[in-house]
């Protein structure tokens, strides 16, 4: 059904895009697994045992996920490149683990009763982020965060608090995964521990890859299309994983840098004032 | 003698055996550009790195204008007024000039947050970045990436860059370091201006000329530990620092 599809398409990317803010600090985060689950169940606990509406448990699942990845996340961002990814995929599995033994939200078995969100409610989602983003991209505090991710120690040499920066971004990332969780289980009625699988981590972080780090657009393009182009080509969804790796491999050789590889500029000297000689 | 802006007090790090600073004792005044200078491996970088806190002192206290700075953070000790350039140039090679100087602004540093709201801000940071590098005489080249820059211009956006977050101690390590003998005299000029901005400057340089026309004072190093301290041509006729700089096999640059 290819409402069916667009609501996965728009679930995909604001998961690409919660690895992405991460990625525009220097993290590379493999736990988004994690903080969709608890999206999910968290959201799915307020709205079925607790009677809440769906937007603001929606919310509440979003803020205390960003909490959570502040708590994992000060003495997980100590570590960097390989050492990171291996503790954000400890987290994800943890998470499903612990899901797994949790009897009031159905363990094993699952968890339902979830319902209300639809096409629209991703859509909205897609807007609110994505238009947060683009805010983003042009303001100091993305260049802050380019400047921790090029030279993370220059970067405190000029002030800027490296490790709250890091912080930020993976908890960010964690609040919009969590909305993704929230709406996709709401969406789907019923979700199983293992339905956010470390597998799930990796593809969203293929996503992101594909599409290209630099700009907001590259992980909405390499989600789409990894979204959409099994869909339409049923040899594709047989042979997903073998054509993901090899997209992969493609873009390394050809395109490291992602497909859309360039870079917004935050600012522009022609916006100051008439310029003036000499000192002040 | 007023309270010095710095004070290092048997300031040791070791790397292992290594003891890259040996117990440094070193004191900084208002208004003063003081030169340190010694052979390769003295330790003038490790002691402005140690300053700084990118090493984590084994030893001994700083002081910077009567606070102990010694185990602080980072970028702490940037808030407080301590900017400083790098020996190997570390510029944010994919930025543009104007936002490699923009980075440092330090409304937007100190409160990332609410740079994202700070629409009144943007403006003047910009005015600021433009300010120091148009004394720095790059104010031609902002929207060049920083990678593309020639290795003259290169260093200046450092001392640039440091300027813009308002430093009241400016450490600058080799500025003239590869640098041709056009672009050193420029350098001389710019730094002579820089000197009316801040409380003071310690400079490292291997560029006796350098040396001598920009510093008020001299401090020796060999070893980790000062040698000989005071006016220029004392210390550099002194016969200490003659045997250090003659006992390794160190050539005076002059480039
Ligand atoms: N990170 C480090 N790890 C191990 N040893 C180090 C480190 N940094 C510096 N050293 C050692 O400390 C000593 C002092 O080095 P430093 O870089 O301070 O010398 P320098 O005076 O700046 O020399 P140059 O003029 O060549 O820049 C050297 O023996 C160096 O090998
Ligand atoms: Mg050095």
């Amino acid at each position: 059904m290819i409402s069916d599809q667009l609501f996965f398409t728009g679930i995909n990317v604001l998961l690409a895009w919660s690895v992405y803010i991460g990625l525009v600090t220097g993290s590379l985060s493999f736990a988004q697994g994690a903080f969709m689950a608890f999206g999910c169940y968290g959201a799915g606990v307020l709205t079925v045992k607790f009677g809440w509406p769906l937007l603001p448990a929606c919310l509440v699942s979003a803020i205390l996920s960003a909490m959570i990845a502040a708590v994992l996340g000060y003495p997980a961002l100590r570590l960097r490149g390989v050492y990171l990814i291996l503790v954000t995929i400890g987290i994800t599995f943890c998470a499903r683990v612990a899901l797994e033994n949790i009897d009031y939200v159905g363990g094993v078995g699952g968890f339902g009763g979830m319902r209300g969100a639809d096409l629209n409610a991703v859509i909205v989602a897609v807007l609110i982020v994505g238009a947060f983003l683009l805010w983003f991209s042009f303001s100091p505090l993305q260049r802050i965060c380019d400047a921790v991710r090029e030279d993370d120690r220059v970067a405190s040499s000029l002030a800027i608090n490296v490790t709250f920066i890091r912080l930020l971004g993976f908890s960010a990332g964690a609040a919009i995964a969590a909305i993704a969780g929230a709406l996709y289980g709401h969406y789907m009625n019923f979700v199983r521990p293992e339905s956010f699988d470390v597998l799930l981590s990796i593809y969203v972080v293929l996503y992101v890859v594909l599409g290209g780090t630099n700009n907001m657009l590259g992980p909405l393009i390499g989600a789409t299309l990894m979204t959409l182009l099994p869909e339409y080509f049923r040899v594709l969804a047989e042979w997903r994983p073998t054509v993901f790796g090899l997209a992969i491999l493609a873009m390394l050789l050809f395109r490291p840098l992602g497909l859309l590889a360039f870079r917004l500029v935050t600012a522009h000297a022609s916006v100051s004032a008439p310029r003036k000689s000499g000192s002040l | 003698m007023k309270q010095p802006i710095l004070e290092v007090r048997k300031l040791q790090k070791s790397f292992g055996g290594l003891r890259a600073l040996d117990g440094i004792n070193l004191d900084i005044h208002e208004g003063e550009v003081v030169g340190l200078i010694g052979p390769n491996g003295a330790g003038k970088t490790a002691l402005l790195n140690t300053v700084t806190g990118f090493y984590r002192a084994t030893g001994g206290t700083i002081l910077f204008q009567n606070q102990d700075i010694t185990h602080r953070p980072m970028h702490e000790i940037g808030r407080l007024g301590i900017g400083r350039t790098f020996q190997n140039i570390r510029l944010f090679r994919r930025m543009t000039v104007l936002e490699n100087a923009l980075v440092a602004f330090r409304p937007f540093a100190d409160h990332p947050l609410r740079s994202l709201i700070a629409y009144r801000e943007r403006r003047m940071a910009i005015a600021r970045a433009m300010h120091w590098l148009e004394l720095l005489q790059l104010a031609d080249k902002v929207d060049r990436i920083a990678s593309s820059l020639s290795y003259g211009d290169a260093r200046r956006l450092e001392i640039a860059r440091a300027l813009v977050g308002e430093p009241s101690l400016l450490l600058l390590d080799e500025p003239a370091a590869g640098m041709n003998e056009n672009e050193t005299r420029r350098l001389v000029d710019d730094i002579a201006i820089v000197r009316r901005h801040v409380r003071a400057i310690v400079l490292i340089e291997h560029d006796m000329d350098l040396i001598r026309s920009l510093s008020d004072r001299l401090v020796a190093m060999d070893y980790g530990r000062k040698i000989v301290e005071g006016a220029s041509a004392e210390v550099l006729n002194h016969p200490e620092v003659l045997k250090a700089y003659l006992g390794t096999d160190t050539e005076e640059t002059v480039s």
